[in-house]
């Protein structure tokens, strides 16, 4: 650059072009094409918004986001969070929220482990594995997942009354209540164990990578397993340990109509899980398989002529490749999952869109309500596909 | 077809005779289904001898020296390899592909790893090197096939004859005692297949043992010791460059080398 | 030399020696048996244990579905079926198929007018039959369309040709979700053409208003478009002019369908060589020419694979409108199992609506895959 910019020939900047106001010129059809086009828009915006203004008039129906402070008066079932019916608005929304992301995150979690399960089956050499896992994928994908969750949401509700609940282990029980597993006893000690175990993890972690370093230095192998073990099992016993070792466990038990104590998992919560993990696992499935199918067998021929072990081969040169064209379609899986998790509202699961559509009925703020479900799936589609995107230019292939 | 060498003058060989041969293949059968792709396949590579295989496609000539390193497993007869017996047992493959370099006809360049990331992979996985160690190796090597500029670009961003020498800097970075050439200038534009030879002309000058799939006979008048034909699974016949091209004893080599040098 | 084809052996030489037989148990059947299913211990196991699973779930299905099933009772008395349900050797209560299966496929259409929806079917299959045979790719199959649809049309509502009128509330079952997809698809296509030219426009403000438009939509559920038709529309016409709830439902699924088929379009004009767009303004062509005669004409052709995909997903997606209760397959299904007489069948009433909407979208996925295969090919040669 500085040598051109010492060259006066380089300084010469392109003739400014001359806008004469004729429909001959490009510029001037592009400008007015842009302003009748955004015109009509706007206009049909404006119009639609006066219709309205009108109509709400008319109706006397309130208008603005001030129904967020009144009492709901509406009973949730499932809430992470404290709720009563005399909780406001804006509170059973969060609750309402919440549950859209405990179904969303753990829906992506087992359709993420199933489909890989899965996809990997699929390209099994065994005949019949493959077979099972092709048909699998066939048969889920070409039914609606509404019927699907209309269906598990039947199965479930038609299992025996709690009296005569199924029992497959003991302490665990299936009814048309739901699930009922035994849960622990909560106690300081629990919590100081689950403390020790993300620190384990961050340990783990840690300790790869610097062990990874040394190998890097003077490239003598560390075994990683004896610590993460220390570090996973060990730290979380020792924090138990000294936190009092509670060991209470609470036993779910029958009383009267239904179950008492232990962890619930209710028929609707169940029901929407395992329709949307079976029905996206059938998806990702595919989009792994492609990915394996995608890095060819020379790769895996040149990485083992080279002398590197099958674990090696896979970990360093066909993951990171697959990967690559695992993520994107994987992504918009995940917000597919998302946004089909607002098909709860048709199986009583109490989510953002089901909690928003009695809001809405119940206040008559239809526009506020529709506002609200759309607002937060925006939100989380777009975290959600921002962390994809910075991901996937992290692993991106240079290509010429 | 040695347009893309200077000279025709031979090499001088390196053969050792008094070691245990290299390369041991003896009355190797394999099938495909029911089809028979190598038939009673006998064949002995001294320590430092060069070796060029040809014969049409489907001949079974990629087939055999993707067994030598076991990408393809044969079913009757045995293969030796440095010494160590090709069977089930994991640490003899293991042993044998740490000795045994192979080129393939379409580079098989990892895409996600740099050049020299490229060359290190298995020094530092395989040798157990320490990293700076196995860069100084890889560019040492990479000098050696005359492109170190490139050492931290991606493949894709090379050339063919460029990623083919890179493919070969990546094998002897394991230093490995024997390479296989499986037809390594099948993919490549005419005027990037002299780069590639000149750079296995320079492993044959010193003395590598070497085995290759090609069709390039300029190559093989200049560095081959031994050329073996093969046709329909079979080696047919074996001799000294000069007199196997020039006196063929077999009608079918006698076709296949006249329809070479028809193609040009 | 490396060109020289060289397919067969050296020709005009003897054949070599009589080929041997490879090893035993490296073909035929019994090889093929150890190959695919026990060529190691742990591939036996796994096989084993496959082998075990499938049998028996098999039986089991067998038993319920058909030997232990129930075909059909007398006048709704549905008490043999419930006995069934708690038996130790359950069966499935086909019964509320045979009684319901007029009402799940036509919904409340008068009964006696039945065959009307039934030949609406058979056309908008036929349709999709004739549309995706590739000698038909013509324009006149557009003309074969719009008299489809317009036969469609008359036959639904009547009130002509000596038909009775059938108001459009009383319609119902499988010709809705038909009429959804396939109206959502003939309008949300052109709808889609013209936003993907759109987000690939010079023009900075089109660009903006179409990309706004994709995101939105693709970053809302379907669902929450369906209630705004359901409870928002209205809002938004002025006062006295209502449009009615089919319709409603079928703008938002225009809308959603256009923004996701917009995405797919989009992939076929990127993926069109740069010297293809060069070359037609090279002629001289104008834009609206030279999309509509060059590029439109070889990107379609490009995604038709992916576009039938998305149509299958769109397809099932029709399903959703039960939320907001119009009356499509799914919700005379479900309608079907609220009388009390059969309340708790709904299993099986869903089995037999999951194996239509299989055989629509399987074909059409077959069919898609085929299709890809055969360009593939073409792009090969």
């Amino acid at each position: 650059m500085s040598q051109s910019a010492a060259d006066p020939r380089h300084l010469r900047t392109p003739p400014k072009r001359q806008l004469r106001l004729s429909w001959a010129d490009e510029r001037i059809r592009a400008i007015v094409w842009q302003v009748l086009i955004v015109g009509a828009v706007v206009g049909i915006v404006w119009w639609l918004v006066r219709n309205t203004q009108h109509n709400l008039e008319v109706r006397r129906i309130a208008t603005g986001f001030g129904f967020l402070q009144r009492e709901a008066g509406l009973p949730i079932g499932e809430h992470l969070i404290e709720y009563t019916p005399a909780s406001t608005y804006l509170r059973a929304l969060t609750v309402g929220v919440l549950n859209t992301l405990k179904v969303a995150v753990i829906g992506i979690v087992l359709a993420t482990v199933l489909g890989t399960v899965i996809g990997i089956a699929r390209l099994s050499k065994n005949w019949l594995l493959a077979k099972v896992s092709a048909v699998y994928v066939e048969v889920i994908r070409d039914v609606p997942l509404l019927l699907q969750l209309l269906f598990w949401y039947t199965i479930l509700q038609g299992l025996p009354a709690p009296r005569q609940a199924l029992n497959p282990v003991a302490g665990v029980f299936l009814s048309n209540r739901g699930l009922r597993l035994p849960f622990l006893d909560w106690e300081a000690g629990h919590s100081w164990a689950l403390l020790a175990f993300v620190a384990g993890c961050f340990a783990t972690w840690f300790y790869a990578r610097t062990m990874r370093r040394r190998r890097m230095q003077d490239g003598q192998p560390r075994p990683i397993w004896p610590a993460a073990l220390g570090f996973l099992i060990g730290l979380p016993v020792v924090a138990w340990w000294l936190g009092g070792a509670p060991t209470g466990v609470e036993w779910p038990a029958l009383r009267g109509f239904n179950f008492q104590g232990g962890m619930t998992i209710s028929p609707e919560y169940f029901a929407l899980l395992i329709g949307l993990t079976t029905y996206t696992a059938g998806f990702i499935a595919e989009i792994v398989r492609a990915g394996i199918l995608a890095v060819s067998q020379g790769q895996w021929e040149a990485a083992q002529a080279l002398g590197l072990r099958p674990g090696t081969v896979l970990r360093q040169v066909v993951l990171p490749q697959a990967l690559r064209v695992i993520v994107p379609p994987m992504t918009s899986q995940y917000l597919n999952l998302t946004k089909n998790s607002s098909l709860a509202v048709a199986i009583g699961y109490q989510d953002i869109v089901s909690i928003a559509n009695t809001t809405l009925n119940q206040t008559g703020q239809a526009i506020e309500g529709i506002a609200i479900i759309m607002l937060v799936y925006l939100t989380i589609s777009l975290s959600i596909s921002l962390f994809m995107n910075w991901y996937n230019s992290r692993i991106a292939l240079v290509e010429r | 077809m040695s347009a893309a060498l200077d000279t025709d003058t031979h090499i001088a060989s390196s053969i050792r005779t008094d070691a245990p041969p290299a390369i041991l293949l003896d009355r190797v059968n394999k099938w495909y289904g029911s089809m028979h792709v190598l038939r009673d396949v006998s064949l002995q590579v001294a320590t430092g001898e060069r070796v060029v295989v040809c014969g049409p496609s489907g001949s079974g000539k990629s087939t055999m020296i993707r067994c030598i390193n076991r990408l393809e497993q044969h079913q009757e007869g045995r293969i030796v390899v440095d010494g160590h017996e090709l069977a089930d047992d994991v640490r003899a493959l293991d042993a044998i592909r740490r000795e045994v370099g192979m080129v393939f006809q379409s580079f098989n360049l990892f895409p996600h790893l740099t050049i020299l990331e490229n060359c290190t992979l298995a020094p530092i996985w395989v040798r157990r090197m320490p990293k700076r160690e196995a860069e100084e190796l890889a560019m040492h090597y990479l000098t050696r096939v005359k492109i170190p500029d490139q050492a931290l670009k991606y493949p894709g961003q090379l050339s063919g004859g460029q990623q083919q020498r890179v493919a070969i800097a990546r094998a002897l970075c394991m230093k490995p005692k024997i390479m296989l050439f499986d037809e390594p200038t099948s993919a490549l534009d005419p005027e990037m297949i002299k780069e590639v030879l000149d750079t296995m002309v320079g492993l044959a000058e010193d003395g590598m043992t070497m085995i290759c799939v090609t069709h390039e006979m300029g190559f093989a008048r200049q560095v081959a010791d031994r050329v073996v034909f093969m046709d329909r699974g079979e080696v047919v016949e074996q001799g000294a460059p000069e007199q196997l091209f020039s006196n063929p004893s077999t009608e079918r080599l006698k076709t296949f080398l006249s329809q070479i040098l028809r193609g040009h | 030399m490396s060109d020289i084809p060289l397919n067969t052996s050296v020709a005009g030489v003897p054949e070599a020696a009589a080929p041997r037989q490879p090893p035993a148990l490296t073909t035929g059947p019994a090889a093929w048996l150890r190959a695919n299913l026990f060529s190691s211990w742990l591939n036996t196991a796994m096989t084993l244990v496959l082998a075990y699973f499938i049998v028996r779930y098999a039986i089991s299905f067998v038993d319920w579905a058909f030997v232990n099933a129930i075909w059909s009772v007398p006048n709704n008395q549905t008490a043999a079926c419930r006995a069934l349900k708690t038996s130790p050797n359950p069966g499935a209560c086909w019964a509320v198929i045979t009684e319901k299966h007029r009402f799940i496929l036509f919904g409340t259409y008068p009964y006696e007018e039945h065959w009307r929806p039934a030949v609406v079917c058979v056309l908008f299959t036929a349709l999709y039959v004739v549309s995706a045979m590739r000698r038909f790719w013509r324009w006149e199959l557009a003309v074969v369309w719009a008299v489809t649809l317009v036969a469609i049309g008359i036959l639904m509502w009547g009130g002509v040709f000596g038909l009775s009128y059938v108001p459009q509330e009383r319609w119902g079952g499988l010709p809705i979700t038909l009429i959804l997809a396939t109206f959502g698809l003939a309008f949300a296509f052109p709808l889609a053409i013209l936003v993907a030219l759109g987000r690939r426009s010079s023009m900075p403000a089109i660009r903006v208003l179409c990309i706004a438009y994709v995101e939105l939509i693709r970053g809302v559920p379907l669902i929450s478009l369906l209630f705004m038709a359901s409870v928002m529309f209205p809002l938004f016409l002025p006062e006295g002019i209502n449009i009615d709830k089919l319709l409603r439902a079928q703008v938002a699924v225009i809308l959603f369908a256009g923004a996701y088929l917009a995405e797919v379009v989009r992939g076929g004009l990127q993926a069109l060589p740069k010297g293809q767009y060069e070359a037609a303004e090279a002629l001289g062509l104008s834009y609206w020419q030279k999309t509509g005669f060059i590029i439109l004409p070889q990107a379609l052709r490009l995604v038709i694979p992916p576009l039938v995909n998305t149509f299958i997903g769109f397809f099932k997606d029709t399903s959703l409108v039960l939320i907001i209760g119009i009356f499509d397959l799914l919700t005379a299904g479900k309608t079907a199992v609220v009388e009390p007489a059969w309340q708790g069948f709904g299993v099986e009433v869903y089995i037999a609506i999951s194996v239509i909407y299989f055989v629509y979208c399987f074909a059409m996925s077959r069919y898609s895959q085929n299709l890809e295969a055969e360009l593939n090919r073409h792009r090969v040669r």
